[in-house]
């Protein structure tokens, strides 16, 4: 190199690039490039799983023998099936119940948490610990928690403070289980939303509330005026993941009650399983699954509407 | 409308002493103004009288009751923060009918009392708009149309210009001046801005590290500055300040420059202050290397030395100059400013 004379001027212009480099610089394929991890996980863990659980649904595959399209036919059995609806009454009441509870009790944690208390991060760092415990394992706490014999509500109420005679029944009738059920996904799903709700709470401006105060508010009011409408966005959020979550809930159910007793505690993604798995029935098990679809499409149109920015909140630029 | 007094109000977080005993009394329908550099506890002094920070020790009065344990609400004061705090979820009428629609006023007062408000400050037609469709000075007009409507006793503000633009700045402090000769509402402004203290004041309260330095009308605290913090915070450009020591009848500064002292001065003097406006041209006075000169057409802001000694002059004249030349100088020694050793006024 040394030897050759380099020309005065360097014209990059001259460089002709390499077939690879104009490739890459041809857009349409660059843009396919890009896309192509993603679309290549999505179709394999998302469209493929979905579209043959649909498809699924439509045949009488069971276990060990390949299935043939029958139609509704499916559907149009599972609509005369108690069990089914049973099934979709519990998961809506369940969805709506535990989502209620959730969202009073984790909304008043929220706002206790954003005062000034001693020992805050340590107090928050506990209130996460049910949502950092893996389901299965609550459930089993739980499991034992509501176990007819060895109960430790059953303990207190009996041995400790004589309150009772009898042990608590907790999982073996209907309504009991229903409730009990309830009550454990509460108690789990409180975290995500007491932590989300605070993150919410603490983007609220401390002068806001100052400026209520001198405008004469009380404490009611200040919640009801400012901390409510300016955490709206964020808990209509929170609501939709939390819904959807709970909608689908399978691990807490399955663990403590397996939809017993009677069936009486099967959600729609329970009975999904129950049917096609343990019951070899595939296709009757996918058109139990595909039957959530229509409330998840409501639960999420919720979400856009509910989420629809409002007025006050586009472009929060400050001029 | 109501009087404010405060006395020897202090104030500590935790341990951290913030306010060292404050002073200060305000009179019916006055226009004082807290100023002082950042970090002085102009802030913390607004929101004690506010009932937004509790009062250490001391009391503060307003209207001759002792406020120290009256909720704000019950304060009858208004208060404009820096910020805005407009509530950014209501329209600018609902951000100003906030306070009466809590106080439960029927609805066709409420509009009344906003339109009254809205026409003083010409928001009229923003009203249906929410805070982020606003400008800056927009939002400060609302800040200010939500206090009107309260109608209170106190107006307290807390520098609530130091959002805006220049330009801005300077057209909103004449129309809050205008405001508070309109409605004659006792006001507690606080600013770090002294010519903003200087324009807008009645009474000026300067501070400094939790203690009060000055108080005084505008004018007083400018042509008597009590101590070498208020002589050299009061006043644009600032004073200069020479430190150096009285012999022979003249001021002979560290630097080397002799400045003329006036008849009678006390000899025990050691800083010499003397306004860069207070500086004359003078064919008989000091001889002046010229450093830098500023022309801003209205008057010539010329950097000077005198041997080593700094010194900023303001002149009617326009001077021409470069760097290097000499100008010959003299102090206006009616004006010159003396202070001893303990920074205080001789
Ligand atoms: N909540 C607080 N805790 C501890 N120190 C504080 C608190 N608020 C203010 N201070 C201190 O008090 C002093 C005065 O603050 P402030 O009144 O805001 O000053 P400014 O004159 O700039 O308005 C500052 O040194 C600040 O650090
Ligand atoms: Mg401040």
């Amino acid at each position: 190199m040394s030897a050759t004379t380099v020309p005065a001027t360097w014209n990059k212009a001259r460089q002709q690039p390499g077939r690879l480099a104009r490739l890459f610089d041809y857009k349409p394929f660059l843009v396919f490039a890009c896309l192509l991890p993603a679309l290549g996980l999505l179709g394999v863990f998302l469209t493929y799983p979905l579209g043959l659980g649909i498809w699924l649904a439509f045949t009488d595959t069971t276990i060990g023998r390949r299935g043939v399209w029958i139609g509704f036919e499916n559907f149009e059995y599972l609509f005369t099936d108690p069990i089914f609806w049973n099934a979709v009454f519990y998961s809506v009441f369940y969805t709506g119940v535990a989502t209620l509870g959730k969202f009073a009790l984790g909304l008043w944690l929220a706002l206790l948490l954003n005062n000034h208390l001693p020992l805050k991060s340590l107090l928050r760092a506990i209130i996460l610990l049910p949502w950092i415990v893996p389901t299965v394992l609550s459930a089993i706490a739980f499991w034992w928690i509501y176990d007819p014999q060895f109960s430790i509500i059953s303990y207190l109420a009996v041995d400790v403070l004589g309150v009772r005679t009898t042990n608590f029944d907790f999982l073996g009738s209907a309504w009991p289980a229903r409730w009990s059920l309830i009550a454990a996904n509460i108690w789990r799903g409180i975290p995500f939303v007491a932590i989300s709700l605070l993150a919410g709470l603490q983007t609220i401006s401390p002068s806001l509330y100052e400026a209520a105060l001198l405008d004469g508010s009380t404490p009611w009011q200040r919640f009801r005026y400012i901390t409510f409408p300016m955490l709206m966005p964020i808990l209509a959020i929170v609501m939709t993941f939390s819904i959807i979550f709970t909608f689908t809930d399978f691990q807490l159910v399955y663990a403590i009650t397996r939809g017993g007793p009677v069936n009486s505690t099967h959600l729609l993604a329970t009975l999904a399983f129950q049917r096609g798995i343990p019951g070899g029935q595939l296709g009757e098990g996918a058109a139990i699954a595909v039957s959530m679809i229509p409330f998840l499409i409501f639960a999420t149109l919720f979400s856009y509407f509910g989420l629809a920015r409002r007025k006050w909140q586009q472009g929060e630029g400050n001029d | 409308m109501a009087d404010v007094s405060i006395r020897q109000a202090r104030k500590s977080y935790g341990s951290t002493k913030v306010l060292h005993g404050v002073d200060v009394s305000i009179g019916d329908g006055e226009f004082v103004v807290l100023v002082g550099p950042s970090g002085c506890g102009k802030s913390t002094l607004l929101r004690m009288i506010a009932g937004l920070e509790n009062i250490t020790e001391g009391e503060i009065a307003i209207g001759g009751k002792v406020v120290n344990t009256v909720p704000p609400k019950d304060r009858d004061i208004a208060m404009v923060f820096q910020n805005y705090a407009l509530y950014p979820h209501m329209t600018v009428r609902e951000n100003m009918a906030f306070s009466m629609m809590l106080a439960k006023a029927p609805a066709d007062v409420i509009e009344a009392e906003v339109q009254r408000a809205a026409k003083i400050l010409g928001l009229d037609v923003l009203l249906d708009r929410y805070p982020r469709q606003l400008s800056g000075g927009q939002r400060q007009r609302v800040a200010m149309g939500r206090a009107i409507v309260r109608d209170p006793q106190v107006f307290l503000f807390d520098e609530p210009l130091s959002n805006l633009d220049a330009k801005l700045r300077v057209q909103m402090r004449s129309e809050i001046k205008e405001l508070h000769q309109r409605l004659k509402v006792t006001t507690v402004y606080v600013t770090h801005d002294q010519i903003e203290a200087m324009t807008m004041a009645d009474q000026i309260v300067v501070m400094n590290g939790g203690r009060i330095e000055q108080s005084g009308a505008p004018l007083d605290l400018y042509d008597t500055p009590a101590n070498l913090f208020v002589a050299g915070f009061i006043g644009s450009p600032a004073m200069n300040l020479l430190s150096g020591r009285v012999r022979d009848g003249a001021f002979h500064a560290d630097g080397g420059a002799v400045m003329p002292l006036p008849p009678g001065a006390p000899p025990t003097a050691t800083t010499y202050g003397i306004r860069p406006e207070h500086l004359r041209l003078d064919d008989a006075g000091i001889a002046a290397s010229i450093i830098v000169v500023e022309p801003t057409g209205s008057e010539t802001q010329v950097s000077l030395n005198i041997g080593e000694t700094h010194l900023l002059g303001a002149f009617r004249e326009r001077v021409m100059g470069r760097h290097g030349d000499t100008l010959m100088i003299s102090p206006d020694l009616d004006l010159v400013h003396l202070f001893g050793p303990d920074g205080r006024r001789l």
